[in-house]
């Protein structure tokens, strides 16, 4: 089998057991990222020495027999808003193009104590806000299973890594889905953890409250490893919570007998593709099949959820945002006759169309005279919104949905109507306004051979039931074990 | 209520962000119809009920009052992303007229 199709839960175990060197691993991973890059376009960056110096330095310790990480010499792609020493960190956008990181984000810091191997800095949505990549300052991602359609978004440059094995695992991170909704567009696993289960540090913040980083892979046992590795509190983000991080490992093979999954209704509407319907419907049988029970359910609010969002994550954002002065890091313009035009022309030029989009919809949400009409009133929704999956999981354990409406998308289709990108993030975004976590894994394809994604939301810091619904899942159905040949 | 070029010009200024005429023209019928899909909320009644402002209660986390350099950066290399300074300084425009 060649490396590039392996997990990277077994690229670790050969590499502790001398079957590879992690450098063989990180030079066929770069092989193949350089014969399919220019079609899939999923890196900015692609860091060729840096990784072969890293891969040489676990080499180095396995040779001394010193212990290794979890991930040793496994490749991982970044997601361009997470902050890696020395290297350039872009957002996709103009406004931070020459920025050079100062210091490791916590979960890069992680990753370097599991000995994991960093690929490159994967394309986003500029400041992770979109659906697409279409938003990126410097290239549309292609969906590595048809290229003439989008990967998904924000996180798709790192969805669609993964999706055509240019790195076993990534990294990305969820605002409204921003994870899931590209991991199920390009056919592999992509995990929200909970709320103030990984730490944001060095995190490009887009909007802090709903903010969340998590892997992508191919397996739920990639999941589970990745999110091991990364998982736990952090002094630097006061938002990550104390809490003892569990064996993901050790869960994925928990008894699923009795486990009570629930479908909302409000998630089986109309605008839901009759073929992403029946995919998921299907999963949701098999889930049966594993010993769970499932019932309808409903959460009340989910209408409201777009509209909070649109409301919270702009106002969060216009207001994190602020930072782009033009002066102490990132674009700064020439010619300004003063200061306020310094801030202005600097920002004016930096920032893409739909950053100024959100900026201006939460400056306008927070601004006197609307705040309570706006901002207050959304605050007070998200919590309706947190107390209907209270009250639903008090009858069940799981709730299952759909991660889309549709499958992936063509360039061009929706990035002209703001609303109609938004709405593609309608299933994804009421688990981040409850923080709760949230994975999607494959379950279909269309007709047209488009990947399908089933949703599963849990209680939080719930991780390890979705993680074994997955795992058990996957023993006998093989979606997440196919590649796309990218043509 | 219709949004206007003028309050989209105000929202700017507050935002510190210059638009050309054609975005100015294009946020204001884009930010319309935005703000017009959110009037949903509007209608629901939330007589009573606390907001959120984050998903979990938040506590505060104290550190002794001391400071800490981070990861061993010194002041060279942040200064290196600076893009006008002069020695170890950021070179700003005229604060006081």
């Amino acid at each position: 089998m060649s490396l590039h199709a392996l997990t990277a839960f077994e690229i670790a175990g050969r590499v502790r057991r001398r079957e590879v060197k992690a450098q063989e691993v990180v030079e066929a991973f770069l092989v193949r990222t350089h014969q399919l890059d220019s079609k899939v376009q999923a890196y900015n960056e692609i860091y060729d020495s840096q990784a072969l110096q890293q891969a040489k330095d676990v080499d180095a310790k396995i040779a001394k027999n010193e212990p290794v990480g979890i991930l040793a010499g496994v490749p991982i792609a970044i997601k361009d808003n997470l902050l890696i020493r020395g290297e350039k960190c872009t957002c996709s956008s103009k406004i931070l193009a020459n920025y050079v990181a100062t210091y490791d984000a916590t979960v890069i810091q992680k990753l370097r104590a599991s000995d994991a191997i960093f690929m490159g800095h994967t394309n986003l949505d500029e400041f992770a806000m979109g659906s697409s990549t279409e938003n990126s300052a410097f290239r549309v991602t292609k969906n590595p299973w048809d290229i003439q359609r989008i990967p998904g978004g924000s996180s798709g440059g790192s969805a669609a890594a993964v999706a055509s094995r240019m790195a076993p695992i990534s990294l990305g991170s969820d605002t409204g889905g921003s994870i899931r909704q590209p991991a199920a567009l390009c056919g592999v696993l992509g995990l929200k953890p909970t709320y103030g289960r990984v730490s944001r540090f060095g995190l490009v913040a887009f909007a802090s409250s709903l903010d969340q980083i998590g892997p992508f892979s191919t397996t739920a046992k990639d999941s589970a490893l990745l999110l091991q590795a990364i998982a736990g509190a952090d002094s630097r983000d006061s938002t990550s919570i104390q809490k003892p991080v569990p064996d993901y490992g050790a869960a994925l093979t928990k008894s699923l007998k009795g486990l009570r999954i629930g479908l909302p209704k409000e998630y089986f509407i109309g605008g839901l593709d009759p073929e992403v319907e029946q995919a998921v419907r299907q999963a949701v049988k098999a889930l049966e099949a594993l010993g769970a029970t499932v019932k309808e359910i409903s959460l009340p609010h989910t209408d409201a959820c777009l509209s909070v969002y649109y409301i919270i994550a702009p106002s969060e954002a216009s207001s994190n945002l602020s930072r782009f002065d033009g002066i102490r890091y990132g674009h700064h313009t020439t010619g300004a006759a003063n200061l306020l035009e310094l801030y202005e022309k600097s920002r004016g030029e930096g920032f893409g169309p739909e950053v100024k989009r959100r900026i201006m919809i939460g400056t306008y949400a927070l601004s006197s005279g609307y705040y309570e009409a706006y901002y207050s009133q959304a605050q007070k929704v998200r919590t309706l919104i947190i107390r209907d999956f209270e009250n639903a999981f008090k009858d069940v354990d799981v709730i299952a949905t759909p991660t889309t409406p549709t499958a992936a998308f063509k360039p061009g289709e929706k990035v002209s109507d703001p609303l109609q990108m938004y709405l593609s993030d309608i299933f994804t975004i009421s688990c981040n306004l409850a923080g709760l976590p949230g994975l999607s894994l494959p379950c279909g394809f269309t007709q047209t051979k488009l990947p399908i994604g089933l949703q599963l939301l849990g209680r939080p810091f719930e991780e390890e039931t979705l993680l074994a619904l997955a795992h058990q899942y996957e023993k006998d159905h093989e979606w997440n074990q196919q590649i796309p040949s990218v043509t | 209520m219709a949004l206007t070029k003028k309050d989209v010009e105000h929202v700017a200024r507050l935002a510190r962000l210059a638009l050309s005429e054609e975005e100015k023209e294009r946020f204001t019928s884009q930010l319309d119809s935005i703000l017009g899909y959110v009037e949903n909320l509007r209608a629901l009644n939330t007589e009573g009920v606390p907001p959120t402002a984050h998903p979990w209660p938040a506590v505060n986390i104290w550190r002794e009052d001391k400071t800490e350099r981070l990861q061993g950066v010194e002041r060279d290399e942040l200064m290196k992303n600076a893009p006008d300074r002069e020695g170890p300084f950021f070179k700003v425009k005229k604060v006081i007229e």
